[in-house]
């Protein structure tokens, strides 16, 4: 289980970073905390010529208020996110996301801008950036641009991020402070990849949903808004009759993976159990 | 494609400098290039938690990056933590609680509970376990290692001379 | 501790005591010294190029292009090692009619288990291997596959081994007769399928060898994680062609075995053919990915039983059908039979009943092949029995303790013995049981229950009685014709200062041997523990023994060492007498000092007396020549095997919603006979109970239907983690076998033997309100939702 040989670069800023990666041909792979793509070299499923490590590259460092916006610069690490009081105030599904995202090492190194890059459809971070709406800063050799959540998750490990292209930071329009969020997950073992979990941001008006953002994942090939359930819950309020409609309309908006361990059915009953619960917590505190 | 780079790599407080292939994970350079043989390999993905680090202080899994990516950095090992007597304290408890069998685990499962002792106060048993939840071990069960851990927290926070003997052992 | 005096408080009073182990300091300073760890000069590594087909001919291996690559020594096929190593053939004589096809390191002409290596390729570095094998083409016909358990038996199913005849491996029966009419007469007859995932050893250390033959003296060395380095020993001796005293064999530290470790398996065969090949080291480490295909896995069992009661709830009769498949040919040396024969032979084996019938069929398929591992079928029989058991105690309104109560065997009807063939020497389940239901607090559990299940919330109590197999005597392998010793061998010396030398033929795996063994020598010696070195694990510097495996190091293993420790006791005590002009009858040896053995006066201290023997002879009266260093041999006599029996107890929360399972608490009352070391004992039994419970809730290799395992990763495979493991409170009572004069059965599987049928009676008992029941281990979420029929 030894990975393939590669030749190693380490530029220290976006721009070396991008021209690196052209000049291999887009033979090449970023590296940041690498703590998926570690495992897939030595498995030999990936096998690039280059190993780009951008973990040295200042501009993709720093958390700070800007506009109403919190800006996360792609390489903070998942223990910072849990860690860090900008991110708790601010981007608050991230740091409760935090705890559930592997384990203490992993979180030492995992950045959260190589989580949101690979968009694992069973990860935590990428869904809830989905579910607070942010924004994904991407860099390439002709600039940088800013992609709404909405049209960042294309399909399995496929993103907005074009072949080279660097995500160097996270936009997370801050919560306000008629916001409510929930989060949680099943997963068999702490620190799993969850069987199903969930993430919802709600904004309450007059004990009414006045928006809500219900986003699953571990249930398709995308971390999936369920936006039929958003429908069924906007402009009501939240009691036992629009959390049952919510959660019927679940499976219009889910389609999961159908496997020997985990058959469709089941994760589409998990999810309901999972949002009845997350919506019941909202209409706690709501 | 080069085949091999040089890094500059702080081991347990001695500075090293050696070409490494760049294939080359932290974890085998420290085994192979410099015999730290203490640090194990047990998955090679970053599951089992036995190939455990501190790579500049924190926790870190050695199999999880390559020696290249750790060229500027500081890496401590189990020998370094050892020499140093920086966990003495909990080698003690694990000792005395039988906390490992085989032992192929246990150096990761220091470096944990050096990790979670470091931090103040003193943890509960779920949170021991929650810390432990990426180190596998086959043999113990855990419960020991969450006793031995348990009585190291106590006894740092306990003022000196009220030090709790570990369960019994050796009464 | 209370102040009055104990047996403990005797110098060198170890047996009985907690001692933490010396060896482990080492291992907590990351001095461990394992395969993994050893490079020698010249070393080479070896990788495999491996079958992606369940069941295939190779029709074509081209390694041309391979062979030239960096760093490449050889590249072998099957056809180069059969060269080398004779074929060996997983069968026991005393399982009648077993069969089994030859085995070679690598196939000639077939492969027929996803996985398998076919070619090995070895090079200066692991890297420069995996790079050479991606380079090796083989070409394959690929042929149907036999992977569910009931196509080997299903007729115009493809025969894996058409020289065979058939994919039965053993067909077993048991009948004490007249059991359709008891069950007919019966007043309550309670029934299940049940079905039994495999699961594997995931041993944190993984397979590794590191093998080094020298053509100039035709000596081979090997370094082998194993448990059973005499049975290694052997087999390379056998099998490729070397004197047996020219073959050593190490085992230094192992990261864990739990029996998975002493089978044979291809590649470790292959390592050594290929440094014979080569004359020089070649080192193979299993990577996780290989481990989950080729070391064995375990369990893979559909039971179909059912259970007669009288009126009374007295249980009458048990009838079993057992299929177990095991790959697709027969492990070796032990067999792959071994298993499913405990199964149907300790099944029912706690209670009184006398009327059985069982039938059990071993099948082959296309999976990588089963064997021992960690209590070997008990698992198995035990969640069948008390299962049944359990739902007896619901039909016939019984309390599940009560109807334990009233079939146990009593704990004064020994010696007996079971339907199934087994002799128990003395018992102790009715005073595990009475001790279980106060360490647990059973009626408050029962009581906190119904108050939580008004609140809807589901928490379930299992209980579960088991005997287990320990200290073996030959009707295990030597009867059926395998080299597997029963017997043990130990050297001790005493050298020129005094201190002792024990080398053993038992195995230190990290559950304590070397610790035992000194604590013994020590107490039957008279030293302290500090001054004895126990010497484990290499074939060149200990006699040969059985090692370690069914729970026999401490009670065979442990009687060896005390017979060895008295013997030496008394040529020391008579060489003492000797040169104090004493008679050696008034004697004694405590701490390291010849004492009066009346009262305790110190005469010469045992250093002295060693340094007279070896460099003072001449002062010794003519004629007396001493004596300082013994061998001793044990085998195991009277009960062909020694039981040992205990209760475990499971306390889970079940969210019905979910199918999740919150195990809250796990209560052990274990009877092992002479506890030497409770610490240790203690710890044998965590350890056991948490993989059994990682088999009831996580552990299963999941095959798809072309025999591809689809879960083999740590990150797929679900191991039991410190987060979802709950504290464990164990208790002993003690019956001593008679057997030995230390009394000491084993303690290593009981842990694991009944865990999973303690929960599996935990969630069902939780999930009773709903009229649902499970009766599969691993009891997932989806298969908790299925039989709550929430999906």
């Amino acid at each position: 289980m030894k990975a393939r040989a590669f030749s190693y670069a380490r530029p220290t800023t976006v721009v070396e970073a991008l021209q690196t990666f052209a000049a291999s041909g887009d033979d090449a792979s970023y590296i940041a905390g690498g703590q998926s793509l570690v495992p897939a070299l030595a498995l030999r499923l990936q096998a690039p010529q280059v190993l780009i490590d951008i973990a040295h590259i200042p501009e993709l460092r720093g958390i700070a208020l800007q506009d109403g916006w919190l800006r996360i610069g792609a390489l903070t690490r998942h223990c910072e996110t849990l860690s860090d009081p900008l991110i708790a105030r601010h981007a608050p599904l991230f740091h409760d996301a935090a705890p559930y995202v592997a384990h203490p090492a992993i979180r030492n190194k995992g950045t959260l801008g190589g989580s949101i890059a690979l968009a694992d459809p069973a990860s935590e971070f990428p869904a809830m950036a989905l579910a607070m709406g942010v924004e994904l800063e991407i860099a390439n050799l002709s600039g940088s641009r800013r992609v709404p959540a909405d049209e960042y998750f294309i399909d399995l490990f496929q993103t907005a991020i074009e072949p080279g292209e660097l995500l160097t930071a996270i936009h997370v329009p801050v919560v306000q402070p008629s916001h409510r969020w929930a989060f949680d997950e099943l997963a068999r073992r702490r620190g799993d990849y969850a069987i199903v979990g969930s993430g919802i941001l709600a904004d309450m008006r007059d004990e009414l949903v006045a928006q809500i953002r219900l986003v699953l994942f571990g249930v398709g090939n995308t971390p999936v808004r369920a936006k039929r359930a958003e429908d069924a819950l906007r402009g009501r309020q939240l009691d036992q009759s629009a959390i049952v409609a919510a959660q019927a309309a679940l499976s219009d908006d889910l389609a999961p993976p159908d496997d020997e361990h985990t058959p469709a059915a089941m994760r589409i009953h998990l999810a309901r159990v999972l949002l009845g619960r997350l919506l019941g917590r909202i209409a706690e505190v709501a | 494609m080069s085949n091999s780079i040089n890094i500059n790599v702080t081991v347990n407080g001695e500075a090293v400098s050696r070409n490494v292939a760049p294939r080359e994970t932290l974890a085998d350079f420290l085994r192979g290039s410099l015999e730290l043989t203490g640090t194990h390999m047990g998955c090679e993905m970053g599951v089992c938690g036995a190939c455990l680090v501190l790579l500049d202080g924190r926790v870190v899994h050695s199999c999880l990056m390559f020696a290249a990516q750790a060229s500027g950095s500081e890496v401590e090992t189990i020998e370094g933590l050892t020499e140093r007597a920086a966990i003495a304290d909990i080698q003690e408890a694990f000792h005395q609680r039988n906390a490992l069998q085989c032992g192929f685990c246990t150096p990761g499962m220091l470096m944990t509970a050096h990790a979670l002792l470091s931090q103040p106060g003193v943890p509960t048993r779920d949170e021991i376990r929650d810390a432990l939840s990426g180190n596998y071990c086959r043999c113990t069960g855990y419960e020991s290692i969450v006793d031995a851990i348990e009585t190291v927290a106590r006894n740092r926070a306990a003022p000196a001379g009220s030090k709790n003997v570990v369960a019994e052992v050796g009464a | 501790m209370s102040d009055a005096l104990t047996s403990l408080d005797r110098p060198n009073s170890y047996i009985g005591r907690s001692v933490p182990r010396p060896n482990a300091k080492r291992l907590l300073a990351g001095r461990g010294r394992y395969i993994t760890d050893i490079v020698l000069p010249r070393m080479l590594h070896v990788a495999f190029v491996r079958s992606p087909h369940a069941h295939a001919r190779i029709v074509g291996i081209d390694a041309e292009d391979a062979r030239k690559m960096p760093g490449v020594r050889l590249i072998a096929t099957g056809a180069d090692l059969a060269k080398v190593c004779k074929p060996w053939v997983g069968t026991l004589d005393h399982f009648k009619g077993m069969k089994s096809t030859p085995q070679l390191p690598l196939p000639l002409d077939k492969v027929v288990y996803a996985g398998q290596a076919v070619v090995a390729v070895v090079a200066d570095t692991r890297a420069l291997a995996e790079d050479a094998a991606e380079a090796v083409l083989v070409e394959y016909e690929e042929l149907p596959a036999v992977i569910d358990i009931d196509a080997a038996r299903t007729p115009g199913t493809p025969v894996i081994s058409p020289e065979l005849g058939d994919n039965i491996c053993f067909h077993g029966k048991i009948d004490t007769g007249d059991i359709d009419t008891i069950f007919a007469g019966a007043a309550h007859v309670v029934e299940e399928e049940f079905h039994f995932g495999r699961h594997t050893a995931v041993t944190m250390e993984p397979r590794a060898i590191v093998a080094d033959f020298d053509p100039n003296e035709m000596r081979l060395t090997a370094h082998h994680a194993t448990q059973t380095p005499y049975q290694f020993q052997d087999i390379y001796a056998r099998h490729f062609g070397i004197p047996e005293a020219n073959v050593r064999v190490v085992a230094p530290d192992i990261g864990g075995s739990f029996g998975m470790k002493l089978h044979v398996y291809h590649e470790d065969m292959a390592t050594v053919g290929l440094s014979m090949l080569l004359g020089r080291p070649v080192k193979y480490v299993a990577d996780r990915i290989e481990s989950f295909v080729t070391d064995i896995h375990a369990r893979d069992h559909r039971v179909r039983a059912r259970m007669a009661l009288d009126s009374e709830g007295t249980i009458i009769a048990m009838d079993v059908d057992d299929v177990t498949a095991v790959g697709p040919f027969s492990a070796y040396p032990r067999t792959s039979v071994v298993e499913g024969n405990q199964v149907f032979r300790l099944i029912g084996t706690p209670y009184r009943f006398q009327n059985y019938r069982a039938d059990l069929q071993v099948v082959f398929q296309n999976k990588v092949q089963m064997s021992q591992y960690r209590a070997v079928g008990h698992p198995i029989a035990f969640a069948v029995t008390e299962r049944l058991v359990d739902m007896a105690a619901a039909r016939t309104g019984l309390d599940p303790v009560e109807i334990r109560s009233r079939n146990l065997i009593p704990d004064d009807a020994y010696p007996c013995a079971a339907p199934t063939g087994y002799k128990f020497e003395s018992l102790s389940h009715h005073a595990c049981l009475a001790r279980l239901r106060e360490l647990m607090d059973y009626d408050r559990l029962r009581a906190e229950q119904a108050e939580l299940r008004r609140r809807n919330i589901y928490r379930g109590i299992g209980i579960a009685s088991f005997v287990e197999i320990s200290n073996p005597g030959p009707a295990f392998y030597g009867v059926g014709g395998a080299r597997i010793s029963s017997q043990d061998g130990a050297v001790i010396t005493i050298t020129p200062s005094g201190d002792v030398r024990c080398a053993i033929s038992v195995t230190e795996l990290g559950q304590g041997t070397e610790t035992i063994v000194g604590q013994i020598v020590g107490e039957h010696l008279g030293v302290d523990r500090e001054r004895i070195k126990v010497i484990t694990g290499d074939t060149e510097n200990t006699p040969h023994g059985g090692a370690v495996w069914a729970c026999r190091g401490a009670g065979i293993g442990g009687e060896t060492a005390l017979r060895a420790a008295r013997k030496l006791k008394e040529n020391v005590i008579s060489l003492a007498g000797s040169i104090l002009q004493e008679q050696p009858d008034r004697l004694d040896v405590r701490a390291g000092w010849i004492v009066d053995a009346a009262s305790g006066r110190q005469r010469i201290e045992l250093a002295e007396i060693a340094r007279i023997a070896y460099f003072r002879s001449d002062t010794l009266p003519p004629g007396t020549q001493a004596q300082l260093t013994v061998a001793q041999h044990f085998a195991p006599q009277g009960f062909p095997f020694a039981f040992t029996n205990g209760i475990q107890a499971s306390h889970v929360e079940v969210d019905v919603e979910t199918g999740f399972v919150k195990i809250l608490k796990h209560w052990v009352v274990e009877d092992c006979g002479r506890v030497i070391n409770p610490l240790l004992v203690d710890e044998q039994m965590r350890g056991g109970v948490v993989q059994g419970l990682g088999a009831a809730f996580f552990e299963e290799c999941v095959y798809d239907d072309n025999g591809q395992l689809t879960n083999g990763s740590l990150a797929d495979y679900l191991v039991p983690m410190a987060g979802e493991m709950p504290d464990i409170e164990i208790a002993h009572v003690e019956t001593p076998t008679l057997d030995t004069e230390l009394g000491a059965k084993g303690c290593g599987e009981a842990g694991t033997a009944a865990s999973p049928a303690a929960a599996l009676n935990a969630v069902n008992d939780a999930i009773a309100p709903f009229a649902a029941s499970i009766a599969q281990l691993p009891m997932t979420p989806s298969r908790i939702l299925k039989a709550l029929g929430r999906i």
